[in-house]
């Protein structure tokens, strides 16, 4: 499997705005079946590079292949339908709306001949009720407002709703940062599952600990360069840490701090 | 290993589903459901309405005539209000709904009398102007990202502003527009947009002995006026569209987080310019459903017209933050307010309690929506 051509390769890829310079050479790549792990601090470059990827920002300069062919999106709709699904924080459900409402939020599936073509609820009830079971969230009734969801369940939720739309890519920005313990083992635990159907996933996070816990491969990104990108048997989690927080710096801290950071 | 087939293929069979459907699924009690419906307010505060008149108006008031009497004004608002409705819950208000009215009306007298255009050809070019100045409204909301409160407020004195100017122009000094469609001749237009219509079955019902008729045998009321013929139409289809169709689904997300339904590919801006069209095409109709009926037009015409609706689609459940809210809420809302206007008429009560009770009402209409709104979302 490892052989095949990535699904998402980026090499040199250099975004401007104006004269500031966001990413100035970042070269990645996702197989099938992966958890990538992009890692960085605060303003390393995470956020444009993912909007990069999206669709949302074109690069100023670089290359940037799914499957092996050279693209260029100009929405993120195109990197939608090239099968790369990002997966926002914050910004992926809709609190008021139901689960199903939400699961199939414009994708939603007609019947009928226009004017007078309607949605299929009924269908879309099943099967948000049924794809929600298999990830093993208890959605009693798929009309419930999302806003009752935990944050956990929410972010499954989008996530299941990528992976029933045919993303063959999942970008996750910082699924697990504002959850706590259970929530995030059970997002992690998702993540995990949905390497094991095949997905490339692009798991962004400054959290060390939840990166290795489900990272197959992890990519270091230091002002706007990448510092490296290294397996897992290659590194280990502190390593790793250091490498991202740039080194001794936070060794010094850490030492002071007894070894807690 | 690796498993390829495409997640949209593994739908399990149907029965599978429903077997599924069956075991998991949680009694969901009653009173859940009921207060999962936005319009639960508005159809309580109608009976609660209803049933203050019922013990103290004068028993006439629940007539057939009476009940005319009351729906008229409310399919006005309600028209107005259903629109004015589906834009707040695609997140945006309209103020400028009552000057579009005014000046729409305008446009469509101007047509008919100035230009002397057939009635059918002036209702589609007042339609298409109403149309274009709701895309405007629409496009500077979006486009300038300032509040559409803001931008209609401006818009409900340019609007009226114009018709006023306009009028005196067209009329040569005066506020007043007579005369309108009063050469047409073109009677099936006229019949769908004014008098009434059923006149068949009223004159049955009358000979049958089903409804209060003259000595002479007339009916005591001819027909349903045409414009609550137009409301319930419009709001029937409205709820459908908001609650079985893409569309529907479009305004919820757009109203509910902007930024979410972008990223799930809803197109926010075209969604949301469409609303603003539709507001301005229902003031167009109400302007061309009162401006027939009268034959003539004035700078006053809708004149407080926004907040009575944005208050009725309060009442029918909307949330002032979008996203959240029913057509059909709307609907019973312009009635409460009809009843209440005329209602007060037909008891011993002074008619200007009326502005009190709207006031009351609203107060508590948007506590009551904030409390089912944490209901419904679990927030504390």
């Amino acid at each position: 499997m490892d052989r095949q051509a990535p699904i998402i390769e980026i090499r040199n890829l250099v975004k401007h705005f104006g004269s500031v310079i966001a990413l100035s050479g970042v070269s990645l790549s996702v197989h099938r079946g992966e958890v990538m792990c992009l890692l960085g601090d605060n303003g390393a470059g995470k956020s444009t590079l993912i909007k990069t990827l999206s669709g949302v920002h074109k690069p100023t300069s670089g290359e940037f292949l799914v499957e092996g062919r050279h693209v260029t999106f100009s929405s993120p709709r195109d990197a939608l339908d090239a099968g790369i699904a990002t997966v926002y924080q914050d910004l992926a459900m809709i609190p008021l709306m139901s689960v199903t409402r939400n699961f199939f939020m414009g994708r939603e599936p007609v019947k009928g001949v226009w004017p007078f073509r309607y949605v299929d609820f009924d269908h879309c009830d099943a099967v948000t009720r049924d794809e929600m079971h298999k990830i093993g969230i208890d959605v009693r009734d798929p009309h419930q407002a999302v806003g009752t969801l935990s944050g956990g369940e929410r972010q499954c939720v989008a996530i299941a709703r990528a992976v029933y739309f045919g993303a063959k890519v999942l970008i996750l920005d910082e699924p697990t940062s504002a959850l706590g313990v259970a929530q995030t083992s059970m997002v992690l635990k998702y993540i995990h599952q949905v390497r094991q159907k095949g997905l490339g996933v692009i798991f962004i996070t400054h959290n060390v600990r939840h990166a290795y816990a489900v990272g197959d491969r992890f990519t270091v990104l230091n002002r706007g360069k990448t510092l490296g990108t290294y397996a897992k048997s290659e590194i280990a989690i502190d390593e790793l840490q250091n490498l991202m927080a740039g080194g001794k710096e936070l060794q010094a801290v850490s030492a002071e701090l007894g070894g807690m950071v | 290993m690796v498993n390829t087939t495409q997640p949209t293929a593994d739908l399990s069979p149907a029965p599978a589903i429903k077997k599924i459907q069956d075991e998991r699924l949680k009694e969901v009690s009653l009173l859940t459901k009921i207060m999962r419906r936005p319009e639960l307010g508005a159809l309580a505060g109608l009976i609660l309405v209803a049933i203050f008149f019922i013990s103290t108006a004068d028993a006439s008031m629940f007539t057939l005539a009476g009940i005319m009497n009351i729906l008229s004004p409310a399919s006005q608002l309600g028209i107005l209000a259903i629109a004015a409705a589906l834009l707040m819950i695609g997140g945006e208000f309209d103020l400028s709904i009552g000057s579009m009215v005014a000046f729409t009306g305008l446009v469509f007298g101007a047509f008919v009398t100035l230009s002397g255009l057939p009635l059918l050809l002036a209702i589609a070019a007042t339609f298409v102007v109403a149309a274009i100045l709701g895309g405007l409204n629409g496009q500077l909301v979006i486009r300038t990202r300032l509040p559409s409160f803001i931008v209609t407020l401006a818009f409900l004195f340019i609007l009226r502003g114009l018709s006023l100017v306009g009028l005196k122009w067209a009329t040569g000094g005066s506020t007043q527009m007579r005369g309108i469609g009063a050469q047409s001749n073109e009677d099936f237009v006229r019949e769908i947009f004014s008098g009434t219509a059923l006149e068949g079955l009223f004159s049955w019902l009358a000979a049958n002995d089903l409804i209060a008729k003259f000595p002479n045998g007339t009916p005591t009321v001819t027909g349903v006026p045409v414009s609550i013929l137009w409301f319930i139409g419009f709001a029937l289809l409205a709820t459908w569209i908001l609650l079985r169709t893409r569309a529907g689904n479009w305004i919820f997300a757009a109203g509910g987080d902007a930024n979410a339904a972008r990223n799930s590919g809803v197109p926010v801006d075209r969604v949301k310019t469409g609303l603003f069209m539709l507001t301005a095409c229902a003031a167009a109709l109400v302007a061309i459903l009162t401006v027939l009926d009268a034959g003539s037009t004035d700078a006053r015409r809708g004149f407080q017209k926004e907040f009575e609706a944005i208050i009725a689609a309060v009442i029918g459940g909307c949330l002032l933050t979008g996203g959240y809210g029913s057509a059909i809420g709307a609907f019973f809302g312009a009635i409460i307010f009809g009843m209440v206007s005329i209602g007060l008429t037909y008891t011993r009560f002074d008619s200007d309690w009326f502005q009190v009770f709207l006031g009351a009402m609203l107060l508590l209409a948007v506590l009551f929506n904030n409390f089912i709104r944490r209901k419904v979302t679990g927030e504390r």
